[in-house]
């Protein structure tokens, strides 16, 4: 019992040290960034970097947390990017203010991803491994498929849509929202990182609640050993469906924020390299280690930016030091050397 | 006759991907990890054949051997720098290793091979004279006078499938490196207490199945004839589908698994909508999961509690 | 063990080094144009050259188009720097691997440089997000090849060099309707990209208005690009005397060699990102034959200026030049003489830059590779009339 409210204590020691950090970086770039004295190229990425720590923070839920592999993490943020933006388009002139109006989309954007995740989920959590890991890639390649014929349309008597060709049939004053394989164009950028990082901060406190919450055990009991959570009572759909809507929501906000960042968004950003970029962010990170996610979803982020000077190799680069990276941190001579260095941390692993 | 002109579309489409099927199937049954770089492989396999016919004239079959034996070489060297030392890792950073041996792959390729497309040399015609007395390309058979064609390629493409598949399942049951295989893909701690050297046998997995995705690779591109740095990777992912619609990790299954999503491929285009043919494949992929969640062939594990 | 990791890591500098001399021996003698740090050596000194940047697709799938217009604005640059005038650049491209996201970051790096006029990026979408970036931050630009409407759509300071998507869409038409080039008409375009959509819209409405008949209408996506025989089957059942292939050329050449095994001999109609299907190595063009495609751009027209630049390309990089590099080239002249009009200097602010550049391109005439007295207008389309060409024996030959 003791050993228990110990490992417990500590993991709330680390969320908290999680929040702090978060807040720490914000407070220093926003500082950085009033001075000028960061360059434009580190103050454009901060935005969609925030959108990546909470994609691969909801991912890490799903991944780690939950334990299934799902490559179609992209899907819910592609749902998100263009209800999102729907929204925030149908409400400009109701909602002038628009840091509200971008709470307001983002608050739809996960919605509807939530819903889209249950939908999936349906089918997906009755599967395992890698059969599960493919419908769920299966799902992300069917939602770029369908936002890449799907044709919305609003004027005053409402929303049009039409799927394959654009048949909305608007009225003068209508506008073409989502143009098919155009996607959605002159997108108003109300993103900012301040959003950014409220929404960082958000997904943290929905994330860390959830885990260590009576549903969180039931989670990660359902990961370490199915039958015996089942056994004892559990009841597995609905655990893991929870775990699976939130991350999908989480990652559907983080799509309306990423998408309002730029002007113009297309459902091809949405592929599925996309989610494995952000599964290499979660196993970079650690799995069920939040933090390293935030630190590996920053990171990879700046990294190709940051090799622009190796010009034509950049990419090569990028690839040999994300290889290396991974052998670095999965070798035994490396992994017992830090665990020497820091005897506390041993025990955190396991728990994690 | 259109209906089975589109079969037989469907049948090549298909069985190029089984081809590529079959040795993602194969390094996943015995190594138990997603090779997400072997659609790189192919391509690295068919620039070498590229090269080895269009620039240095050399005969095809020498030009695939060449490939075969580059390939190979790769596959061991990927496999010894990149995957040996993360034996004991998860099976999820593995996989992300394999991501990043893609990307190499694929930028190593754009930087030796540039860009610009180049358009792959078809060694499966018959040089034959028309009446006329003009030398005349063939490059198919012409079937009910001409209403149905059916390309060598293709014909080529399914008689090499079932001959790998057929020598790979010889090979995995009668051979002793075969069953130290399969030993291996059952249980790794007991095949290494039987004396079976694992990280060797594990090797010459990745060997075989790099020296198949360099025929896989000559294959694709004397079918669909354009080579660029990300040939493989398109190809690869539908191939990797088309391996767990038939069930991951048999062999027999890769191959039906290629040829059925070809056929569904093309019969969605054909009967259904071109713009929606890739979101109805998948559509199908699910369901079919969702009926046999191990696959159409695939062997169903019953859970130990 | 560490000994191992060591070991690894050596293994890897080794690859990667053996890579990197591959890579040079492969494009010998380019080493002024490879990498922008490169050219260092013949460029002016800080402050005395306009510092000219843009965005493109230099690694990934779109490669080839990035690469080509950075190699063409490199040549162009080049031959200004040598012929030491008044108007100096300093050109650097950035890598955007044609993703809205990248094109923004490398955008911004551009401007942490100092960037002082742009040239946008080279694919629609991307330029589309940097367009909105350059002009908040008053930067002009002007693109050799991003063409859909929405890029230069509300922005004053945003130009093209190459054709909008939907007046390639309508002279389409209107040159096969004219023409008589055929009656019963397949498109057969590409649904998960903004040029071949944009073309295709406008093509189907002015059809429609021409009397045109479209008989198959089919597409194709990236994730399914390399088997056309449904598209194909249905254009011949549907009895389609001309096929028009709105898209780039990597897969009109598959088209065109499906159809050729099929036996099926439609008339075939091209855009301007068909150019290029000659020089694909390995490329049989008989299978071309008869092809007609509308183009601001041919690398085997005799004029002294494309044959000196078609030239220079094939030795530096080694292969033809396409109309990417031509439009790349033919921006960096446009710039250069808009600069001159204008009287610009290098120590002038992006800002001032951007105004007098507006002015300049709204009233100035242009004679460049891609078009002769070209001409702006407000929006920032240009208006140049493409040539109609059509493959003969290999090469192209002007239709009139």
């Amino acid at each position: 019992m003791a050993n228990k409210l110990n490992t417990l204590n500590k993991t709330n020691r680390w969320n908290y040290i999680t929040y702090l950090l978060v807040i720490i970086a914000y407070v220093i770039l926003q500082v950085m960034s009033s001075t000028g004295s960061i360059s434009s190229s580190l103050k454009g990425m901060l935005v969609p970097i925030c959108a990546y720590v909470v994609m691969a923070v909801s991912l890490n839920l799903t991944v780690g947390v939950l334990g299934e592999l799902s490559l179609g993490h992209a899907g819910f943020m592609s749902v998100g990017a263009f209800t999102g933006v729907t929204a925030a388009v149908s409400l400009q002139n109701l909602i002038p203010f628009a840091p509200l109006r971008l709470a307001v989309s983002m608050v739809v954007a996960a919605l509807f991803a939530a819903l889209a995740g249950f939908l999936i989920g349906i089918p997906v959590l009755r599967l395992k491994g890698d059969y599960l890991a493919i419908v769920t890639l299966a799902f992300g390649e069917i939602i770029k498929s369908i936002f890449n014929n799907l044709y919305v349309g609003l004027d005053e008597s409402g929303f049009h849509f039409s799927l394959l060709s654009d048949t909305t049939d608007l009225s003068e004053n209508g506008t073409l929202i989502i143009g098919g394989p155009m996607g959605i164009g002159s997108i108003q950028k109300i993103s900012t990182f301040t959003a950014g990082f409220i929404l960082v901060m958000i997904t943290l406190v929905v994330v860390f609640h959830l885990v260590n919450s009576r549903a969180g055990r039931a989670i990660m009991a359902i990961r370490d050993n199915r039958i015996a959570a089942e056994s004892v009572g559990l009841n597995i759909t609905k655990y893991k469906m929870m775990a699976f809507v939130t991350s999908a929501a989480l990652a559907g906000s983080a799509g309306a924020l990423f998408a309002m960042n730029y002007s113009t968004i297309v459902a091809n950003k949405f592929d599925f390299n996309t989610s494995i970029l952000v599964l290499v962010f979660v196993v970079l990170g650690g799995l069920g280690n939040m933090l390293g996610s935030i630190i590996a979803a920053a990171a990879l982020t700046i990294l190709p930016e940051a090799l622009r000077e190796f010009s034509d190799y950049r990419m090569l680069v990028y690839a040999i030091v994300l290889i290396l990276v991974m052998l670095a941190t999965n070798n035994p001579t490396l992994k017992s050397f830090l665990a020497r260095l820091k005897p506390g941390k041993r025990g955190e692993k396991e728990a994690a | 006759m259109t209906f089975l002109n589109y079969l037989i579309s469907g049948i090549s489409l298909g069985s190029i991907y089984a081809i590529i099927a079959l040795g993602y199937t194969m390094v996943y049954g015995i190594a138990k990890m997603l090779n997400f770089a072997h659609g790189d492989v192919i391509m690295v396999g068919a620039y070498i054949c590229f090269y080895a016919v269009s620039r240095y004239s050399l005969p095809p079959l020498v030009g695939v051997i060449l490939a075969m034996l580059v390939c190979t070489v790769l596959g061991i060297v990927v496999e010894r720098l990149a995957y040996k030392p993360l034996r004991s890792a998860p099976s999820l950073a593995v996989l992300i290793t394999a991501i990043g041996v893609s990307y190499f792959l694929q930028n190593a390729a754009l930087l030796l091979w540039s860009s610009n497309p180049k358009v792959f040399p078809n060694a499966f015609v018959i040089n034959t004279i028309d009446e006329a007395g003009n030398p005349v390309v063939q490059s198919s058979i012409d079937l009910f006078g001409g209403q149905l064609k059916v390309s060598f390629v293709t014909i080529a493409t399914i008689a090499i499938c079932i001959v790998i598949m057929l020598a790979l399942l010889w090979f995995t049951s009668k051979t002793r490196l075969g069953k130290a295989m399969r030993a291996c893909s059952e249980d790794k701690g007991a095949a290494q207490l039987m004396g079976i050297n694992v990280n060797a046998t594990i090797s010459m997995t990745f060997a075989i199945g790099s020296g198949l995705a360099a025929i896989a690779g000559v294959l694709l591109c004397s079918a669909y004839p354009t080579l660029v740095p990300t040939t493989g990777s398109m190809p690869g992912i539908k191939a990797f589908t088309a391996a767990v619609f038939g069930g991951i990790g048999s062999i027999p299954g890769a191959l039906l698994g290629g040829l059925l999503l070809g056929i569904i491929e093309i019969f969605a285009k054909a009967y259904i909508s071109t713009q929606l043919s890739d979101a109805i494949v998948f559509a199908v992929l699910i369901v079919v999961l969702l009926v046999k969640p191990a696959g159409l062939l695939g062997k169903q594990i019953r859970e130990k509690v | 063990m560490k000994k191992k990791f060591l070991s690894l890591m050596l293994a890897m500098t080794m690859v990667l080094g053996l890579a990197a001399c591959g890579g040079q021996e492969e494009s010998t003698g380019d080493t002024s144009g490879e990498t922008a740090d490169n050219t260092a050596s013949e460029a002016p000194a800080e402050g005395t050259a306009f510092k000219l940047g843009g965005t493109g697709p230099l690694t990934g799938g779109a490669a080839i188009y990035g690469n080509a217009a950075y190699r063409g604005a490199q040549i162009a640059v080049d031959e200004i720097n040598a012929e030491g005038g008044a108007i100096q650049f300093d050109l650097r491209y950035e890598d955007d691997q044609h993703d809205a996201e990248k094109a923004v970051n490398a955008y911004n790096i551009l401007k942490d440089w100092g960037m002082q006029i742009s040239l946008g990026s080279v694919t629609s979408k991307p330029c589309e997000a940097t367009a909105a970036e350059t002009y908040a931050d008053r930067i002009f630009a002007l693109t050799p090849s991003a063409s859909s409407t929405a890029t230069t759509e509300g922005k004053d300071n945003m130009f093209q060099m190459c054709f909008m998507d939907p007046n390639q869409g309508s002279a389409s038409a209107l040159y096969i309707s004219e023409k008589g080039l055929g009656s019963k008409i397949a498109i057969i375009w590409k649904n998960d990209d903004v040029y071949s959509k944009g073309i295709h819209d406008t093509f189907v409405d002015e059809a429609a208005a021409l009397g045109l008949e479209i008989v198959s209408d089919t597409t194709f996506a990236d994730g399914n690009d390399t088997d056309f025989s449904v598209q194909l089957t249905d254009a011949q059942n549907n009895g389609a005397d001309l096929v028009f292939l709105p898209m780039y050329y990597q897969p009109a050449s598959l088209i065109l060699s499906q159809a050729s095994a099929k036996g099926y001999a439609p008339k075939w109609f091209g855009v301007d990102g068909m150019d290029g299907i000659l020089t694909m190595e390995g490329f049989d063009p008989a299978l071309a034959e008869g092809v007609m495609l509308l183009t601001p751009f041919n690398a085997d027209a005799t004029d002294d200026k494309t044959v000196a630049f078609v030239t220079e390309y094939q030795e530096r990089y080694g292969e033809t030049p396409n109309q990417f590099a031509a439009d790349a080239y033919d921006c960096v002249y446009a710039y250069k003489q808009a600069l001159e009009a204008a009287g610009a200097t290098p120590d002038m602010s992006a800002e001032e830059l951007c105004e007098l550049m507006i002015q300049q391109f709204t009233s100035m005439t242009f004679n460049g590779l891609t078009g002769e007295n070209m001409t702006w207008d407000a929006t920032g389309a240009v208006s140049k009339s493409p040539k109609g060409m059509v493959i003969e024996n290999g090469a192209y030959v002007g239709l009139d």
